[in-house]
């Protein structure tokens, strides 16, 4: 079987600086993946190179396709979500025309309809707030807009960039329970980012280590989570 | 009390123009974070197309929508040619190639038309509006134009999927990007709109001012100082901003002694200074806040 997106010796490079230095990994249809490792380990870059927004050489593939070449704003309409760190919200639109925005590409107007209504039942809170400037949301609020934003193309992947960064325990709890269960119900394939290591690795099913621009490690999140060695020396805890 | 009313009118009707240009302004502004001085010359060229089309008997309407498009594929086209090249550029370059721009369009003009001055036809007569001494049928029409305008760019960014995806490109490139949108398109757009919307300002303050390769000038000053009163990130902002320099130039030139017609377009420059200097965002900007 093909994986659903494949990456081959990755390098990518700001300026003269190189950030990742051959990186190769796969995820399977239906898999929830993460991708873990410090600060500066280059997860980010990582993501920013599957969609072509950095300087990169190497295979990235997705069904098979490659997507090297591809445009940002094209690689979107293989059905590939991507959540920004930082969320990339519209803060001054409001998040009614955030959750359109999401499903520009698409041609089925009904469809975006009972999708908003559907990401509204998601998200209870959105619904509330629809009128409202998506920048006066709270962090945790605008990291469920941003999911909701992501879902809205109806993606085949969604890559999420670090949707734990700066909100409460609490909400990031309820926020990778709704991960999940996208994942589960609505057969997203995600891949995410995180540097919450633990809870990361309770929520995948497959999880690959970075250090310094490459893969260290990878395997089954649970079998990761039960190597005390692995824990200390690359996720510390 | 009459002469009050006869200038805030007055004001209105030329405020519309301003408001046209710094619209305009602001619409190249918030694509590409520069402001186009050669706005009012492209303006300015326009109007000499539509002149050139009723010299050869086209009537004015037909040449005013057949202008409306030249201008539209021409601003797409300084995009794509000029300024796309220019987009990873500093600052500067991108000022020489906006005054490389002013100077290329001006003497073209003056080339192509000469510099004599010409008469600028009217579709709305210079009669009294609806028999009141108050204002011309033509500064009716140039408010009524002008509103029709704003509502319908108002409707276009507020109610068409494609306005929607201009709005995202300009306010947050990245993620527009990451939605599906094709940024660069969006700008281009941006570019053939402000075009057209510069020219109908031409099209309507040439019976006015004469058409001449400089008649743009002031005008676009005003557009200026209106889009920094209104702020130079919002295009509501510009519009009220184009209204309330012209009502101001018209009181300040009629009340202020010494003022005069000489004066008024320093009273202009005066408040792009003020402006910046009291408050840096205009009126209804938004105080750009980066969080460190």
């Amino acid at each position: 079987m093909t994986p659903l997106l494949n990456v081959k010796d990755l390098r990518a490079y700001y300026g003269q600086v190189q950030a990742l230095h051959g990186l190769s990994f796969s995820l399977n249809e239906g898999s929830l993946t993460t991708l873990l490792g410090a600060n500066g380990a280059g997860k980010t870059t990582t993501l920013r190179a599957i969609c072509n927004m950095v300087r990169s050489t190497g295979g990235v593939e997705f069904e098979g396709k490659p997507l090297n070449n591809r445009s940002t704003e094209s690689i979107v309409r293989f059905g590939i979500a991507h959540v920004p760190q930082g969320r990339g919200t519209f803060t001054n639109m409001t998040v009614e025309e955030n959750l359109q925005l999401g499903a520009i590409t698409r041609k089925d107007s009904a469809g975006i309809v009972s999708d908003i209504e559907r990401m509204y039942a998601h998200f209870p809170v959105l619904k509330q707030r629809h009128t409202q400037q998506a920048g006066t949301l709270s962090g945790g609020e605008q990291q469920m807009l941003a999911v909701a934003r992501a879902l809205m193309l109806r993606p085949r992947l969604m890559l999420l960039d670090e949707p734990s960064f700066g909100l409460a325990p609490l909400v990031v709890r309820d926020l990778f329970g709704i991960l999940g269960k996208i994942n589960r119900e609505d057969k997203v394939s995600i891949l995410v980012v995180e540097q919450n290591a633990q809870l990361a690795l309770e929520l995948a099913d497959q999880a690959y280590v970075i250090e310094t621009g490459r893969i260290v490690m990878s395997g089954n999140a649970k079998d990761i989570a039960n190597n005390e060695e692995i824990r200390k020396s690359y996720l510390g805890y | 009390m009459e002469l009050f009313t006869n200038q805030v009118l007055a004001g209105i009707a030329t405020g519309a123009i301003y408001a046209c240009m710094a619209l305009a302004v602001v619409m190249i502004y918030q694509a590409i974070d520069h402001l186009n001085f050669a706005q009012g010359e492209m303006a300015m060229f326009s109007t000499f197309i539509s002149w050139q089309l009723m010299q050869w008997g086209v009537s004015y309407w037909a040449a005013f929508l057949m202008t409306l498009a030249f201008s539209f594929v021409a601003g797409i086209a300084i995009e794509r040619i000029l300024f796309k090249p220019l987009a990873k550029a500093p600052v500067l370059t991108n000022v020489a190639g906006f005054i490389a721009l002013f100077a290329i369009i001006n003497s073209s003009a003056g080339l192509i038309w000469d510099f004599t001055i010409k008469q600028y036809p009217t579709p709305f007569g210079s009669a009294p509006f609806l028999g009141s001494q108050l204002i011309s049928t033509h500064q009716a029409g140039m408010i009524g134009v002008t509103v029709a305008l704003l509502l319908a760019l108002y409707f276009f960014f507020q109610y068409t999927r494609i306005g929607l995806a201009m709005r995202a490109a300009a306010s947050v490139p990245e993620s527009a990007r990451l939605v599906g949108i094709n940024t660069s398109w969006m700008i281009a757009l941006g570019w053939g709109m402000a075009t057209a919307i510069g020219s109908i300002a031409g099209m309507l303050i040439a019976p006015v001012v004469f058409l001449e390769p400089n008649m743009m000038g002031g005008v676009l000053i005003y557009g200026f100082a209106a889009a920094v009163l209104g702020g130079l990130s919002s295009p509501f902002g510009a519009v009220v901003g184009g209204f309330l320099v012209g009502v101001f130039e018209n009181l300040a030139g009629t009340y202020i002694p010494g003022v005069g017609n000489e004066l008024k377009l320093p009273i202009a420059l005066a408040l792009i200074v003020s402006v910046l200097v009291v408050k840096p965002a205009g009126l209804f900007g938004r105080q750009i806040v980066k969080r460190v």
